[in-house]
């Protein structure tokens, strides 16, 4: 089973202000797009997961025209706190990439 | 290329105040037709401290040389210069911090513009009451709104629309220094006080509010947006960038939850329908952007101080405990605990201490399954004081350094680069607010002064 780097051309997180986290996945093409972005380890669930959060809090997003699925959700606690980790939020992704597709 | 006559043509240099101008890119803008010269200076993607500190995340003197070369690109061309989110936090005391750089600038280079100065700091007093009458919604995640949380805040902002932007134009100002305002409205501003399509011009301000990261080499210059009656154009300033279809449209993705709908104060953009295509190798045409309103609302950003920090660093090549780090790790967690719990006590207060061992697990403090060959084991104390963040440090100080993986081997030194080996890092600053207030008019939470450096000079 592919891993989201033999699908992906870029993968990237980043903060979506102080209380959220974005993931862009880059699908290299039409193709790759329509075969993985419903892949079960990209739904809801396994996100949640990953992240140790609810799976009703994530937000999907297919941006079909960019081939890219975006996938949202809230930071378990805001951005800056005694804990952080990853102010930008920019390694967060890294996480995903272990995932089977 | 459009021509200018039935566009309004804003020249945004730079994605921040700060993070570097170039004059070329500027002449390049003017030279091309534009109608205003618009940049952002904020953001809270550099976390709560500046806001809670009022600093400015970028130093004084890189402010200063972005700000003089669009002072003088202003004072050349007569058109009018609007910068949103002043000092990063946009609050009152960055603010003024920007404006006495604008001041300074001003004497330097003999410039006598009229300055408006747009304030959106808020009294925790005023929204309690705001609350109180229900005018203040908690955004997800947050589900309540704290009466207490306002008075907890070292500092509060509310994000202004474009409307006081307008008004200060309109009543003759060439340059508008803002406090806090969404990244969007400082460069729509312009386009929609000159009547030009709104969602065109909302849309135009997301796509231009980080410079040129909406064109192919991102760290090369700013870019223009020509908005007009049913669609915008988005071009880099200078010659060897290139904006594609794509790379606009992709930029709807950065740091958005929803690639689709952005809600600004006033309404919502709605970019479900758009589309973009190439005009020529450079620019890209947007049509079918678009802006529903909404009941005016502006967003609220609080942070304050909650806790102090003392860190401490070793590096480790020892490779007993990078063998077997978990084991390491837990056992220096629980040893000094202990250390702290019969030394120090109920002195020690509410504290905490994290291990980060950088090279293995810091940033996801997930375990993993590999021996690294070095770490930076990270250190930090949190405590209610500096003070007993030092002491709780300095407790732990024997053990960090030189705690073995087995009770019976032999005392090890861990390397630390510095001498003293704690460094107080300050405060631990935390963002109190995710709120959204509602406002009767956009000018409610805005205070405006002018400061006209003409009428001094004839004075």
């Amino acid at each position: 089973m592919p891993k989201l780097l033999d699908v992906c051309r870029h993968v990237r997180s980043k903060n979506a202000g102080p209380f959220w986290i974005t993931v862009d996945l880059f699908f290299k093409n039409a193709d790759c797009y329509a075969q993985y972005v419903d892949s079960h380890a990209l739904q809801k669930e396994t996100i949640a997961r990953v992240f140790g959060i609810d799976p009703s809090a994530v937000k999907r997003f297919r941006v079909p025209d960019l081939n890219v699925l975006k996938l949202s959700f809230p930071r378990k606690v805001p951005q800056g706190g005694y804990l952080e980790r990853d102010m930008h939020g920019g390694q967060q992704y890294v996480r995903l990439l272990p995932l089977d597709l | 290329m459009t021509s200018s006559s039935s566009t309004v043509n804003i020249l945004v240099p730079t994605g921040a105040l700060g993070a570097g101008i170039s004059v070329d890119d500027v002449d390049a803008g003017l030279a091309a037709g534009a109608h205003a010269i618009a940049c952002d200076a904020g953001s809270t993607d550099s976390g709560p401290a500046y806001l809670a500190q009022a600093r400015c995340k970028y130093s004084r003197a890189a402010v200063k040389a972005d700000l003089s070369i669009l002072m003088r690109a202003q004072a050349r061309s007569g058109l009018p210069l609007l910068i949103g989110s002043c000092g990063t936090s946009g609050c009152d005391e960055a603010l003024d911090w920007t404006r006495d750089i604008a001041l300074e600038i001003a004497e330097e280079h003999g410039l006598k513009p009229r300055i408006a100065m747009l304030y959106s700091e808020q009294s925790p007093a005023q929204l309690e009451r705001a609350a109180e009458h229900a005018a203040i919604r908690p955004l997800p995640p947050l589900t309540t709104v704290d009466p207490q949380a306002f008075a907890q805040c070292d500092h509060i902002v509310a994000l202004m629309g474009p409307e006081p932007y307008v008004a200060a134009l309109q009543a003759g100002a060439d340059i508008v220094l803002g406090g806090r305002t969404t990244d969007t409205a400082v460069l729509a501003a312009v386009p929609l006080m000159r009547g030009m399509h709104e969602g065109a011009a909302w849309h135009a301000g997301k796509i231009a509010e980080c410079g040129g990261l909406c064109a192919i080499s991102p760290r090369e210059g700013g870019v223009m947006v020509r908005v007009g009656t049913d669609f915008f154009d988005v071009t880099p300033l200078r010659p060897s960038n290139r904006c594609t279809p794509y790379t606009v449209s992709a930029h709807m993705l950065y740091e958005n939850s929803d690639p689709f709908l952005l809600t600004e104060p006033g309404g919502i953009l709605d970019v479900t329908q758009a589309s973009y295509r190439a005009l020529d190798d450079r620019t890209v045409r947007v049509t079918g952007s678009r802006f529903v309103r909404m009941p005016y609302t502006m967003k609220l950003e609080g942070a304050a101080a909650s806790a102090f920090q003392t860190i401490m660093l070793v590096g480790i090549q020892d490779p007993k405990p990078l063998g077997d780090l978990p084991r390491f790790l837990s056992r220096m967690q629980q040893a000094l605990a202990k250390r702290v719990e019969e030394t120090l006590s109920d002195a020690a207060g509410n504290y905490d201490i994290s291990l980060r061992p950088y090279g293995w697990n810091a940033v996801s403090g997930i375990e993993e399954d590999f021996s690294p060959r070095e770490i930076g084991l990270l250190f930090v104390a949190t405590a209610t004081t500096q003070e007993l963040a030092t002491q709780i440090a300095k407790t732990c100080n024997p053990l960090f350094f030189h705690m073995p993986l087995h009770r019976e081997a032999e005392l090890p030194s861990y390397a630390f680069p510095f001498s003293p080996a704690e460094i107080e890092r300050g405060a631990v600053y935390e963002f109190r607010l995710n709120h959204v207030i509602e406002v009767g008019d956009p000018f409610a939470l805005v205070r405006t002064s002018y400061i006209d450096l003409a009428e001094n000079a004839h004075a």
